[in-house]
């Protein structure tokens, strides 16, 4: 008998196994090029299409009188970039129906004694009334509007000046949004995305590995021959991990090319990271595959997965607003420990310290898949 | 030493017994027939031997290998073809080849690699895709790969299902070379005319083991008695001896009807009779065929099924 041939592991048979599994890949044609077009398509699309700060609303205006302190108050509205008043309402009841055909955003109410009151000092008031059906839309528009108005008010009347000195001494509180002072959408988004497009790939891929072979029959002559359930895991998820190298490649030259996304991290770090978190994917997908008897079935148990990591991992919407039970259960998917990983490495240039813990988390991920796709595989056809 | 020794071997699906004490040794160098109607457990009596299923009840060995706790040992020592071609399709006849030759670690790859497309006769196929490939030369492709390690014992299930006539008889050809080389092989079949290029069949029904044996050995065993009739209207005829006491099996072969019981004097008393009321008709004693022998076997497993 040959040296070695009775070993749990041997790297000739790992060998045969990957060289079978690239020949499958290389032929099936549309699935490769999915592989590495989805990706791209993908982040060029929501790159550009995702937006949480939405600018230039369409805004209905109703305006009574047209004196300088009204005209002053629109056009500090415009300058914020929120407000586009494409509609002037005659009066309330136009506004209204406006609103609830969603032809405008926002309908801005300036009364006819505006002027008056602001000349006598009497509280002015204006109305501003958001269409709120979508929370996210109306909240940077409103946000600012305090200090906007009050300061054109102020600087309408010509008395900056005054205001200026009326404020010292009083409490000033400072704001800096660090890491991305604009708050380009994108600089939260495009990290993520890479997250999202390997995610959705790699545990899609290996999902169906094993219950293709069972499905075309293959599996009975593969467990027939000498290959044992690490060689069959390791040949079926390497592969997968070479793609998602390839993905991560075309995803991050995207991000600084298309997108401009700063990079303050160390390329290593996040690199290492990647490999840690594509690792558990495909040993994510590699266990379904495992319980799944169907391509179907296999498919059906990734979407399950997919969904609540899209909406729960922090990707579309904060992780920090969500009630403390789904925070834990937030925890358990790998896609959100990854984006707390690349948005710190890629944003504020965070060290391997300050992700340890995250990484650390997606190691023990990759142990655990690891553990029970081995356990669950079926070495008989029992 | 057998080749294949095990005894009492049995197999549940849910309630359902698939393989119901099965006992079988096979001797070095033998061809054995495994013969048996559809779903008789035929497939899962070779997968437990080769080590794919583990066995209910019952116990035994494969080239000295125990089935429980050896099977790794096994694989690498037997080939084993399975009755759905179950190589990879979109891979070519040498790109197979190959992949089993990597898995079983034989070196050197292309040496071993390009004999056994000579010795099948697939050179000139050989960047041909597997899913291409027409019936025939799928079995092909399949034996080829499943011998190429050379291992001491071959398990073949239904391997010439849907395959002509033409082909079987070169398979069966290759099977003898390879057995008289020292290779032992187990067959399952439909086919009588395979089972007598066996040198000994086993007959499962239901999962029981109902008669092993030379072709001739279970032929005698079976305790049948066959006599033709040959004569004018032999359809009248089959119509009066069907039914009647003694009578198990009326069969028309050609010209002549083929009379088969088991209990001969009540059989002979139904064909005096017959031969009475039908004018010309002639009853001679005749031979009875393994055929006739699983005819029976099916008929009378259905009665204890009922």
């Amino acid at each position: 008998m040959k040296n070695g041939i009775n070993s749990v592991f041997s790297f000739a048979r790992l060998g045969a196994l990957l060289i079978k599994e690239f020949i499958q890949m290389r032929r099936d044609r549309i699935t490769f090029a999915m592989m590495l077009g989805v990706p791209l398509m993908q982040l060029v699309l929501f790159g550009y299409a995702i937006n949480n700060d939405p600018k230039s609303l369409p805004a209905a205006l109703v305006a009574m009188s047209s004196d300088p302190y009204t005209r002053a108050m629109v056009s500090a509205l415009q300058t914020t970039g929120y407000y586009r008043f494409d509609h002037v309402a005659q009066n309330a009841a136009e506004a209204e129906f406006l609103m609830a055909r969603g032809d405008v955003a926002f309908v801005v109410t300036i009364p006819a004694d505006f002027a008056r009151r602001v000349e006598r000092g009497d509280q002015p008031q204006i109305l501003i009334e958001a269409d709120a059906t979508d929370p996210a839309v109306a909240s940077g528009a409103i946000s600012t509007l305090g200090t906007v108005a009050n300061q054109a008010l102020l600087r309408a009347r010509g008395m900056q000046e005054t205001a200026a000195e009326a404020a010292r001494g009083q409490l000033e509180v400072v704001v800096h949004r660090r890491y991305n002072p604009e708050g380009i959408s994108q600089y939260n988004i495009v990290p993520g995305l890479l997250g999202v497009i390997l995610q959705m790939t790699m545990v899609m891929m290996t999902s169906i590995a094993l219950t293709r072979e069972t499905e075309r029959g293959t599996m009975e002559n593969l467990l027939a021959m000498p290959s044992s359930p690490l060689e069959i895991m390791l040949g079926k998820v390497l592969p997968y991990l070479v793609v998602g190298a390839v993905q991560v490649v075309v995803v991050l030259v995207a991000a600084k090319l298309l997108f401009g996304v700063p990079f303050t991290g160390s390329l290593s770090l996040l690199l290492a990271a990647v490999l840690v978190f594509v690792l558990a994917l495909v040993l994510l997908g590699y266990t379904i595959s495992t319980m799944a008897r169907t391509q179907m079935q296999a498919l059906q148990l990734t979407f399950f997965f997919f969904l609540p990591s899209i909406l729960l991992s922090g990707f579309m919407f904060p992780y920090r607003g969500m009630p403390g039970w789904a925070q834990i259960f937030g925890e358990i998917l790998p896609l959100t420990h990854f984006l707390r990983i690349i948005r710190a490495v890629m944003l504020k240039g965070a060290d391997l310290p300050a992700v340890a813990t995250e990484i650390g988390w997606l190691v023990v991920f990759v142990a655990l898949f690891a553990g029970v796709a081995l356990v669950r595989f079926r070495r008989t056809l029992d | 030493m057998n080749v294949i020794d095990v005894h009492g071997l049995v197999k549940r699906f849910g309630d359902k017994t698939v393989v119901d004490h099965v006992t079988m040794t096979v001797a070095e160098g033998e061809i054995v027939g495994f013969l048996g109607p559809n779903g008789s457990g035929k497939t899962t009596t070779i997968r437990i031997m080769c080590g794919l299923l583990t066995p209910d009840e019952g116990e035994g060995t494969v080239l000295g290998f125990d089935i429980r706790t050896d099977s790794l040992r096994i694989k690498r020592e037997v080939g084993y073809m399975t009755q759905k071609f179950s190589f990879y399709e979109d891979l070519t006849i040498a790109e197979n080849l190959e992949f089993v030759a990597r898995l079983y670690g034989l070196k050197p790859l292309n040496e071993h690699v390009a004999r056994t497309l000579e010795d099948l006769g697939l050179t000139s196929r050989k960047d041909q895709l597997a899913g291409t490939l027409s019936g025939g030369w799928k079995q092909r492709l399949a034996l080829a790969a499943c011998i190429m390690h050379k291992p001491r014992l071959l398990l073949l299930d239904e391997p010439t299902a849907g395959v002509d006539p033409k082909a079987r008889r070169e398979f069966w050809d290759e099977i003898h070379r390879l057995a008289s080389g020292g290779l032992t092989v187990l067959v399952s079949t439909h086919y009588m005319d395979e089972a007598e290029r066996c040198h000994r069949i086993g007959y499962i029904s239901y999962g029981r083991m109902l008669a092993t044996g030379t072709v001739d050995e279970v032929v005698r065993n079976a305790g049948l008695t066959t006599f033709v009739v040959q004569g004018p209207r032999l359809d009248q005829v089959a119509a009066a001896l069907s039914g009647r006491s003694g009578v198990d099996q009326v069969a028309p072969f050609g010209a002549t009807l083929h009379v088969v019981g088991s209990d001969k004097t009540a059989l002979q008393a139904a064909l005096a009779d017959v031969e009475k009321d039908h004018k010309g008709v002639t009853v001679t004693p005749g031979e009875t065929s393994l055929e006739d022998v699983f005819i029976q076997f099916m008929s009378g497993s259905k009665d204890n099924m009922g």
